[in-house]
């Protein structure tokens, strides 16, 4: 009994093991081939991930996965509904440019215009996704395709509102103004850690009860699992997938509002686009099979990945990019071992084309 | 705005912007064709881009930047087989993680090659001269767009009915398409699908390296990060509004190439350059629509 236990326990263990050695592999070419040494590469990522005088890396990091993981959840209720909405960057866009011209242009008692920055970011987020979801359902344009396509205008929008009406002419550089300093976020006692992780604390403990514990939540799965026996049960398909795509995007509106009050203080053309947090997210969600409690642990270990390259690009002159690198060849392997079956619904959902 | 599109430097330019989308598109259309769902386009004529300035610059010659840009095509299509068709990964999770891996390897490389970031231009760069063809140059209207064109431009033009005739005629186009439609029975006749898949992919790598090449080593003669700027994704909505047929997805091709160079030349109308970015994405949304919209009618129109 116990040998046969240990043969399928190796069985099961060994296909990982060689994903893990094939991933090593080909990290260690990249190192080999910019002639970085190995050792300090590795401490180097180390510390720069979780490490730091006073843990600044750590917190950097921290700080980065409060947006990477706030756009895995925005993703994560979409994909779990079946709906391919792959314009999550998009939505962080139109986010994080209302929350910035709201506070820049409105006045009031700051704590007022931070609550209706933050709003008005999730409302454009929505608002956002929403359009890809009318798209779909009422002018045949598939769902993968329209919301990626609707990430550029978004984009090009905000460039243009930043570089001529609200452009913060005295900096030079193509941006807003800085949002009044008493709407920033604090900071954790002793640290330089924004408080906006709590908001996204907040946003994956809520995703995370939808997901299990609700009927809606419960609901949108069924559809993402088959549609069609969503349709057959009667299931209001059309109003779940609105639904589901607005909450999506003011998830990620939120996420946007986040980079502006915690971490850049204003609209900075390209701040939000650069980084590719919204791929992140979604290679955050397809690591872990979309499984929700799971979205959150694998959110952090991308934003380690990326702050622990810039460690290594310090500490040995790895260029940072190798976590892209990186990332995108743990997805590959790992896809075909986790099962998405995000294309099996693509055939009989509303992904039609 | 009309004399702008009457302009025949107007014509002239269009091919610059169908090449690239043309020829990523007729790669798509063999994935399609084929059974394999590749939203990758995107991440293929970027490391096309990168390779054409990789070899142009490192031979002088951009026959060898175009080579090596066909070469680390194919590289990129057999990783996107390896995973997808033999491993069995999901086809979408797949093209996410291989556009990815683009964006991710020609920026590394960019680093750890030419030590610059962001751009790389440098004299040289070889880059793709202009082709005369000798009594088509005089044919009015056609003349301009037809002559003075790069080679990659010339080579997506031929492709087009090499490939109609190829899916149509050819044994190999044949298993393809029985690949994409009944793979049992492509079984039957004892032909793996899975290595026609493959065949596929790596054609499409191939011919997605050289609309990289037209990006880089013929429009301009440089790199530039993520320099393919949504144009793989056009081309995907090429591919599945044509759901794959060569002749079809020219003309897409062409009304999308000369949106995206129209766009281009109404900077010089003082209109902001955001808004003309912003086009060849929108114009897309449009046809998407209208299209679809188009289907739905004539759907309705059988039915009654």
């Amino acid at each position: 009994m116990m040998a046969f236990d240990a043969g399928k326990a190796t069985r099961s263990a060994l296909p990982w093991l060689f994903t893990f050695l094939w991933i090593a592999a080909i990290i260690l070419a990249l190192l080999l081939f910019v002639g970085a040494p190995v050792g300090e590469a590795l401490s180097g990522f180390w510390n720069g991930a979780f490490g730091g005088r006073r843990n600044a890396y750590l917190m950097a990091t921290l700080s980065r996965s409060a947006l990477i993981v706030g756009m895995a959840l925005s993703v994560m209720l979409s994909f779990r509904a079946g709906l391919f909405n792959i314009g999550g960057e998009g939505q962080l866009v139109a986010g994080g440019l209302v929350a910035a011209l709201v506070a820049v242009l409105m006045p009031g008692p700051p704590l007022l215009v931070l609550v209706v920055a933050i709003l008005a970011a999730m409302l454009a987020g929505a608002l956002w996704a929403l359009l890809a979801g009318v798209l779909q359902l009422f002018m045949g344009v598939p769902l993968l395709v329209g919301s990626l396509l609707l990430n550029y205008p978004i984009r090009y929008i905000a460039s243009y509102l930043v570089a001529h009406p609200y452009r913060d002419v005295q900096s030079g550089m193509v941006q807003s103004h800085l949002v009044p300093q008493e709407t920033w976020f604090a900071y954790f006692p002793g640290t330089r850690l924004d408080i906006g992780i709590l908001f996204t604390a907040v946003a994956a403990a809520f995703a995370l009860i939808y997901s299990y514990w609700t009927v809606h939540g419960y609901q949108t799965r069924l559809n993402g699992l088959s549609p069609e026996f969503a349709r057959t049960v009667g299931l209001p398909v059309r109003r779940l997938t609105l639904q589901t795509l607005a909450l999506s995007g003011a998830i990620a509106g939120m996420v946007g509002a986040i980079a502006v009050f915690g971490i850049h203080h204003r609209y900075i053309d390209g701040m939000l686009v650069q980084p590719l947090y919204a791929w992140t997210g979604i290679i955050a969600v397809l690591l872990v099979g979309m499984v929700p409690w799971a979205v959150p642990i694998s959110g952090f270990f991308f934003a380690a990945v990326q702050t622990g390259a810039a460690g290594m690009e310090r500490a040995a002159g790895v260029p940072k990019e190798i976590a892209l690198v990186v990332q995108a060849v743990i997805i590959l392997f790992v896809a075909s071992r986790v099962s998405g079956a995000l294309t099996a619904s693509r055939n009989d959902g509303d992904g039609h084309v | 705005m009309f004399e702008l599109i009457a302009d025949p430097s107007f014509a002239a330019s269009i091919p610059r912007f169908v090449t690239p989308i043309l020829l990523a598109a007729l790669g798509g259309a063999l994935c399609e064709r084929a059974g394999v769902f590749n939203i990758a386009l995107e991440g293929f004529l970027l490391v096309g881009a990168f390779a054409a300035v990789l070899g142009a610059y490192f031979s002088g010659t951009p026959y060898i930047g175009a080579l090596t840009a066909m070469v680390a095509g194919m590289a990129l299509g057999l990783v996107f087989a390896e995973f997808n068709v033999r491993r069995g990964g999901d086809s979408i999770v797949v093209s996410i993680a291989i556009n990815l891996l683009a964006a991710g390897l020609t920026t590394f490389f960019l680093r750890a090659i030419f030590d610059v970031t962001g751009a790389f231009s440098d004299p040289a760069i070889a880059g793709f001269s202009p082709i005369r063809l000798p009594f088509i140059e005089d044919v009015p209207l056609l003349g301009p767009i037809l002559s003075g064109q790069s080679l990659p431009f010339y080579l997506a033009l031929l492709s087009v009915p090499f490939l109609h005739v190829f899916l149509a005629r050819h044994r190999l186009g044949l298993r393809i398409r029985a690949a994409g439609e009944n793979p049992q029975a492509l079984r039957a006749g004892g032909v793996s699908p899975k290595r026609v898949q493959l065949l596929a992919l790596v054609a499409c790598g191939a011919l997605c390296g050289l609309g990289g090449a037209q990006l880089s080593i013929a429009n301009v003669n440089l790199f530039v990060e993520n320099m393919s700027a949504g144009r793989g994704w056009i081309a995907v909505v090429a591919v599945l509004l044509t759901r794959g047929r060569p002749w079809p997805l020219f003309f897409i091709a062409l009304l999308f190439g000369a949106v995206d160079s129209l766009s281009f030349r109404v900077q010089g109308l003082g209109l902001a350059q955001q808004f003309t970015d912003m086009m060849p994405y929108l114009a897309t949304l449009i046809v998407l629509v209208a299209l679809s919209w188009w289907r739905a009618r004539r759907a309705k129109g059988d039915a009654s």
